[in-house]
């Protein structure tokens, strides 16, 4: 064998393809790592695995029925995303929804929300490698599931927020049913946050990986808690009060650093805000009708209407234009997991491949909104 | 050798493999069970009683698998790389005594063996990274060699201290140096007879050794890639590394050889440290049976509770804290006995250093946690809300 020539050898970068059938890709995301050893030199992310066409199919459904596509949006908090495209229905009809269909929102969505951070924490463990915790998650997030069913029926996928109201008021046993519920969840909340957050290990791996400004995350459109962690309190529910959530008192937790500990931690800070919306709804339910339009097919007068709200990834908007008819002309979906992504490029730079997957994790995306 | 110590010495292997095989599904049974139970699961209930043949089951699924291999491999060495692993951890027990007694071949240079083929099961996981032609594979690979390479060191380190401290190399003598002479007195007879000399301590090596004791789990933990070392397969970020391209029979020899690994680990620090067999009342073997399980439960503990390391922390706790660790530990113990102090003043500078070095980790890693918790205004290990 000749003698191999080192002046003349090179070193070349790894193409490293992670995902869509990697597990930590939180779904059906693909990024094309480019690798130096250990070290992560560039990262291209690839959506669109799971296009479904959302926004087009809204189209071609009557109004009620786009509730249901918007279940399937970011199907990790359901009831979020029915509530927005309701608001902005009603918006634009000018309907004003019961108090006591407004409180059922709120209670419900924060508990989707509740179950949606639970979930992160849960599989942002898993990405750091414990494997606990997601099963201390997951127990949690099953009552909320549990619970969810006996209300609307459906674990997932509910369709129970109608345009007007909810569908129908909550079962007979809704009292014992959530005193028992926030019992529990403050418990497991809490044994979840004991566990995770402050293991040396997981410190060491999430605490300064992933760091970012809080200038550079406004640029890319980041919102809701990935924002918080850079520093910035901005929350949707304060900055420009919808539904009921002026008539509670909560925090908006935020961190200091942007990194993916401080995203982490923003997130369990919130479930203990929620616990508190709910438990002040809970005691503030009033009596009454749950729904405000009593006919089946809803027109809408001709007109566009754009509403925002907060969801447990962050601010998702609903820009909606009617054409008078029982359809949508066009229904565009601002989604928060989308911009959170589009900075993975940016984070992941020379950080290590082990890095890559902690920095995806904490982004929390639901690839279900991310491609719509 | 006559035909019938032949025979005999395959019917020793033959039962070395069944038995072993058995000590794996038990441990596999215990694993989930016990996992299970720090999850606040079940674990598996259906396959027979409590689950107990979930392995079994899980076993003969592996077995009528189909077994891939992929086209773009490098065939012989694909094939080869499972026997590669396994061959030496099942060689390891050859040497392993159970009891006084209960062992294949015991060898004056056991321990020696025991390291030499520990570290030859590097090479079957790097060639099965690199024989499946595949990216995860090879960076699994990599990681294996770096990370089992340098954490054979401190574990090198640590047997090299048992033999200062022992004057043998033997496993048998070391367990009849740990403890009281007159147990002893068959191992001692025979060591007399092979003019083999030895340090008589009496008691477990843990009392006198702590340090040894717990830079041997924990290198033994890297060495059987045992969470929070599993790096060089983690799931989450290479997918299995090494074994991604693997399935079948194949991936179950990978399987079998890494909770035999774990169980070599087990036996040897309650060998080395806990006085192996010997124990009040129950027969040696049940006392060698509980000490090793009660190790192997510790492992499964710490699995269930820490996150993995990334490969550069791995290295850095390696090179920075385990080797000079594992260092100090064969320079006190060289001390001790040169100087022939006596026993307590080995444990006492075994402990002034486990001491400093557990004061130096939490320096590193716990207070700057106790303080990003107290900047949230939480105590990191009680949080309860106020309600």
């Amino acid at each position: 064998m000749d003698q191999i020539d080192i002046e003349h050898t090179q070193s070349v970068d790894m193409m490293l393809n992670m995902g869509p059938q990697h597990p930590s890709t939180h779904g059906v995301f693909r990024m094309l790592l480019r690798i130096d050893g250990e070290v992560v030199v560039d990262a291209e992310p690839h959506v669109g695995y799971l296009h479904r066409g959302s926004e087009k199919l809204c189209e071609g459904e009557q109004y009620h029925q786009v509730v249901t596509l918007f279940d399937r949006l970011d199907y990790i908090s359901n009831f979020n995303n029915e509530w927005v495209f309701c608001r902005a229905v009603e918006k634009l009809m000018g309907v004003e929804v019961p108090q006591r269909a407004e409180y059922i929102r709120v209670i419900l969505a924060e508990l989707n929300r509740i179950a949606s951070h639970l979930l992160f924490l849960g599989t942002f463990g898993l990405d750091a490698g414990a494997m606990t915790p997601v099963m201390f998650a997951f127990r949690a997030r099953e009552r909320i599931q549990g619970f969810f069913e006996a209300v609307s029926g459906a674990r997932m996928m509910h369709n129970y927020f109608h345009i007007g109201g909810v569908k129908e008021d909550v079962p007979d046993n809704f009292n014992d049913l959530l005193s028992s519920l926030l019992v529990d969840l403050q418990k497991d909340v809490e044994e979840c946050d004991r566990l995770l957050s402050f293991n040396e290990v997981f410190v060491a791996r999430t605490k300064g990986v992933g760091e970012i400004d809080l200038e550079t995350a406004l640029d890319y459109g980041w919102t809701g808690p990935s924002l918080r962690a850079c520093g910035l309190k901005y929350d949707v529910r304060k900055a420009e009060p919808y539904s009921i959530y002026d008539l509670f008192e909560f925090e908006v937790p935020v961190a200091r650093d942007g990194d993916c500990w401080d995203r982490y931690y923003v997130r369990v800070l919130e479930m203990y805000e929620s616990l508190s919306i709910i438990e002040q709804a809970f005691s503030g339910i009033p009596d009454g009708p749950v729904m405000a339009l009593g006919r089946r097919l809803i027109r809408p007068p001709k007109g566009d209407v754009y509403v925002r709200a907060e969801n447990p990834r962050g601010e998702i908007g609903v820009y909606l234009v009617s054409d008078g008819t029982d359809k949508p002309y066009r229904v565009k979906v601002r989604p928060p997991s989308f911009c959170s992504l589009s900075a993975l490029r940016h984070l992941v730079r020379d950080t290590y491949v082990a890095d890559a997957v902690v920095i995806l994790g904490s982004l929390d995306i639901v690839l279900g909104e991310v491609d719509r | 050798m006559s035909l019938s110590a032949i025979l005999m010495m395959a019917m020793w292997l033959l039962s070395l493999f069944t038995i072993l095989s058995i000590v794996v599904l038990s441990l596999i049974w215990i694993e989930r069970k016990f996992l299970g139970r720090l999850q606040r699961r079940l674990g598996p209930t259906r396959t027979g009683p409590f689950g107990l043949l979930q392995p079994v089951a899980d076993a003969v699924k592996l077995v009528l698998k189909e077994d891939l291999l992929p086209s773009w491999s490098d065939k012989a060495i694909f094939w080869v790389a499972p026997l590669l692993v396994l061959v030496p951890s099942f060689m390891i027990w050859v040497t392993i005594p159970a009891t006084e007694n209960l062992v294949v071949q015991n060898l004056e240079m056991g321990l020696f063996v025991i390291v030499a083929l520990l570290i030859l099961s590097i090479l079957g996981i790097l060639l099965a990274g690199w024989g499946s032609a595949n990216k995860y594979g090879a960076l699994g690979g990599l990681r294996a060699a770096a990370q089992l390479v340098s954490y054979e060191v401190p574990l090198v380190m640590v047997v090299i201290s048992i033999a200062i401290l022992v004057q043998s190399m033997d496993l048998r003598i070391i367990v009849a140096s740990q403890i009281p002479l007159e147990t002893a007195q068959s191992i001692l007879g025979e060591a007399n007879q092979s003019n083999a000399v030895f340090n008589h301590i009496g008691v477990p090596l843990v009392l006198i050794f702590p340090l040894g004791l717990v830079l041997f789990l924990i290198a033994g933990l890297a060495e059987v890639g045992r969470i929070p070392f599993d790096i060089y397969f983690a799931e989450s970020e290479i997918v299995g590394g090494p074994f991604v391209e693997y399935s079948g029979a194949h991936w179950a020899v990978f399987f079998l050889a890494e909770y035999i690994n774990t169980f070599v680990v087990a036996a040897l620090v309650a060998l080395l440290f806990l006085a192996g067999w010997h124990g009040p009342l129950l027969p040696p073997l049940a006392w060698f049976l509980i000490k090793t399980y009660s190790v192997i439960m510790v492992i499964y503990w710490i699995r269930g509770t820490f996150p993995r390391l990334r490969i550069d922390q791995l290295m850095a706790f390696g090179w920075k804290a385990m080797i000079p660790l594992s260092f100090v530990g064969v320079v006190i113990t060289s001390l001790y006995r040169f100087y022939d102090w006596p026993d307590w003043s080995l444990s006492l500078m075994s402990l002034i250093t486990l001491a400093v070095v557990g004061y130096w980790l939490y320096l590193k890693f716990t207070r700057p946690v106790i303080k990003l918790a107290r900047s949230y205004g939480r105590e990191p290990r009680r949080i309860r809300s106020a309600r």
